[in-house]
């Protein structure tokens, strides 16, 4: 029964962090119906921020929790920044242009994010430091819960909480709901329906480095390349729960995580990935629009 | 003025944006901050003269979309390249040349330039085959390195554990992964591009993982040594011999495939797969079978992965699964949407820019990715339809055109 609970909060633990990326997806899907294939990069690029602030700090003397903090925001900072600009150059000049195309320049966007933090910094595994202290009043159920995961979901929680009453309550939320329902509608009764777009990607790309940092200080390690898994797996959160709806990516990460935790420990942990998207094509197969998802009429 | 300043702010941005990654590096190990300054100089004065030229060739862009708009020219017209290879007896002269020089060229250059060229061989059959389930059909495949795994594993192990040859394994290992493609294909008929695009992603991961964890049937990551070349009637060959042989192989193939192709291009079903991509709602009202031609597009793609496959493994003699990343398939994809994505001319010449380039510029052989990265974000969004147009065939009212001319 506690290797039970274990997992299961293992599970929970992981797939908060794919909810995380998840939501990024399905935002910017909603909007604009693209697969952002590069938000797996911007998700690296948060974690690697983080990486380089912390050892600036460590070596300039700082220690402890304010090191966590401002590489945190730092790492926030810069990932909307990417995100933004990567809307910019890549997507938005292909407005209106074949689905295919701005899938396609995602993709090259992907693979010239990854090699140009590998060329910039290094292609080996980089050590991250363990941010996040241990708490001592963990102590008693530290065998079943770290500090980390701890943090973790409390963070996620918090995050996702934040980010319901944005789109719920504020002026910008509201005018993202409106874009996603109707783009060329919100335009007419005077939605700027660019600011939106950049703005769902900043948000989107604020959400990833929250999880950047979070894995990468709970794993402990950074590479240019753990942006790719992550995203493949979250975009595969994505569309379980059914794509463009927040909710969905939510439970779509949770049940991605909770999959890959119980399959890994009860049956193999070798095949981990083989069961995400075993589970993805099951799902697809049975239910094309995803837990949540709508299943959306196509009218000629 | 304005141009000035803008650029100038673009400067300043990327000069930001970059900041902690072109400029500070760690060392964590000796507790060193290592400040590189020089990089922002570079980046500056990269992304202010860059910036000029996106904005020009953007509003070249929009200038092009607006006439095309207005009637005045066709937006995707065919470039003087497509115009010579319209004329017949030019074209006939061009592809005699090309031929010659492929037949005279392991006699003229030594073995290691021979090599290289098998390999940028392989990737034009490579880039063809993907051609017909990308550019033809439209369907986005990021898993199409995983065909190509079936076809070098299928020659892999069935040379090691029943000592089959190459030329009996050659159409088995097309033949199972046209099986696969098919399988692959049935649970995704229902899915739309997005979707589609990230089964096949994962279809080439599993098949990866498989290939790494399943030791007793893969050899796990160590992969399979000592597999035969390809024999001429049991005749002993060396090594510059060998690669010769195999050079006349991977050219006869690459024959034979485009060959194949261009007839499947203008054959019914080709063009029911070019229905397809254009609309698919339109294509299964006009009364096309959506199931048979997608399922076909994945089989007849699948096909040439598995049978380069097999000459892949007969031309390393030894397989792993870290040659079949995803990486490869986004090599190959790269190929496709560079040349054109429809174009047999145009995935042709893509696969001999993107394999050789980086052979030849060895000094900038690290840069090679980020240049693929760039490239195909640019061509998405100045040259969507590639370096060769792939130009519809139009069919002519003959009689119409000879009454005008005679009388």
């Amino acid at each position: 029964m506690e290797y039970f609970i274990e997992l299961f909060l293992g599970g929970l633990t992981r797939g908060s962090i794919y909810a995380l990326i998840a939501l990024g997806y399905t935002m910017v899907y909603g909007i604009i119906q693209l697969i952002n294939f590069a938000h797996g990069e911007i998700y690296m690029i948060g974690a690697f921020v983080a990486y380089v602030v912390c050892g600036v700090l460590t070596i300039y003397g700082f220690h402890g929790v304010s090191i966590l903090i401002i590489a945190g925001i730092l790492a926030v900072v810069y990932s909307c920044a990417y995100g933004y600009t990567l809307e910019k150059v890549a997507y938005r000049p292909l407005r209106g242009a074949p689905r295919l195309s701005p899938l396609i320049s995602a993709i090259g966007m992907s693979i010239f994010l990854q090699n140009y933090v590998l060329l910039a910094q290094t292609p080996d595994f980089l050590p991250f430091p363990a941010l996040i202290p241990e708490f001592d009043f963990m102590e008693p159920v530290a065998h079943i819960i770290g500090s980390a995961e701890l943090v973790i979901l409390v963070t996620t929680l918090v995050t996702m909480i934040l980010l319901t009453l944005l789109i719920k309550y504020t002026k910008i939320g509201k005018a993202m709901r409106a874009t996603q329902q109707d783009m060329s509608m919100a335009r007419l009764v005077g939605v700027n329906v660019d600011r939106v777009i950049s703005m769902t990607f900043i948000i989107g790309s604020a959400l990833a480095a929250i999880g950047g940092v979070l894995v990468a200080s709970y794993i402990g390690q950074v590479n240019f390349y753990i942006g790719f898994i992550a995203g493949v797996k979250a975009f595969t959160a994505a569309v379980l729960g059914g794509i463009g709806s927040i909710p969905g990516a939510v439970l779509g990460g949770l049940a991605l995580g909770l999959t890959e935790s119980f399959a890994a420990g009860y049956i193999s942990s070798d095949y981990e990935d083989a069961f995400a998207f075993a589970l993805l094509v099951l799902i697809l197969t049975l239910r094309p629009s995803g837990i949540l998802g709508r299943a959306t009429k196509q009218k000629v | 003025m304005k141009n000035l300043k803008q650029s100038l702010a673009v400067a300043l941005w990327f000069i930001f944006l970059t900041f902690p990654l072109m400029v500070v590096k760690v060392n964590t190990s000796d507790s060193l901050v290592e400040w590189r300054w020089w990089n922002i100089l570079w980046v500056g004065l990269g992304t202010f003269a860059l910036s000029f030229v996106w904005r020009h060739a953007l509003a070249r862009k929009e200038a092009r979309q607006m006439a095309a708009q207005a009637g005045q020219e066709e937006l995707i017209g065919p470039g003087p390249f497509e115009r010579v290879m319209a004329n017949q007896t030019l074209r006939n002269q061009f592809m005699f040349g090309l031929l010659i020089f492929a037949l005279i060229f392991p006699w003229t250059f030594d073995t290691y330039q021979t090599t290289i060229m098998i390999s940028a061989l392989i990737y034009v059959i490579l880039g063809l085959g993907l051609n017909i389930t990308v550019g033809l059909a439209g369907l986005l495949d990021l898993g199409y390195v995983a065909f190509f795994a079936v076809g070098a594993y299928a020659y892999a192990l069935l040379n090691h554990h029943f000592g089959l040859g190459f030329w009996t394994v050659l159409p088995v290992g097309g033949l199972l992964s046209c099986l696969f493609g098919v399988i692959l294909g049935f649970p995704i008929l229902r899915l739309r591009g997005d979707y589609l695009a990230i089964v096949t992603l994962g279809f080439g991961m599993i098949i990866k993982v498989v290939l790494e964890n399943w030791s007793e049937f893969s050899f796990g990551p160590s992969g399979i040594a000592n597999i035969d070349k390809p024999g001429l009637f049991g005749l002993a060959m060396d090594i510059d011999a060998a690669t010769t042989y195999i050079y006349y192989i991977a050219i006869a193939l690459v024959i034979f495939t485009v060959f194949v192709t261009t007839r499947l291009r203008n054959s019914r079903i080709g063009r029911a797969w070019i229905a397809l991509r254009e609309d698919e709602i339109a294509c299964v009202a006009m009364g096309i079978d959506m199931a048979r031609t997608k399922l076909s597009a994945y089989a007849l793609g699948a096909y040439w992965a598995g049978m380069v496959g097999v000459l892949f493994a007969a031309k390393t003699t030894f397989i792993n699964p870290a040659s079949f990343t995803f990486m490869e398939s986004a090599i190959i994809l790269s190929i496709v949407v560079l040349g054109g994505m429809g174009s047999i001319l145009g995935v042709i010449l893509g696969a001999f820019i993107l394999i050789l380039m980086p052979e030849y510029l060895r000094a900038f052989s690290e840069y090679r990715m980020l240049a693929f990265g760039a490239a195909m974000v640019l061509m998405m969004i100045f040259r969507p339809q590639g370096i060769i147009t792939n130009i519809r065939q139009k069919y002519e009212y003959k009689g119409l055109k000879e009454e005008t001319e005679h009388g």
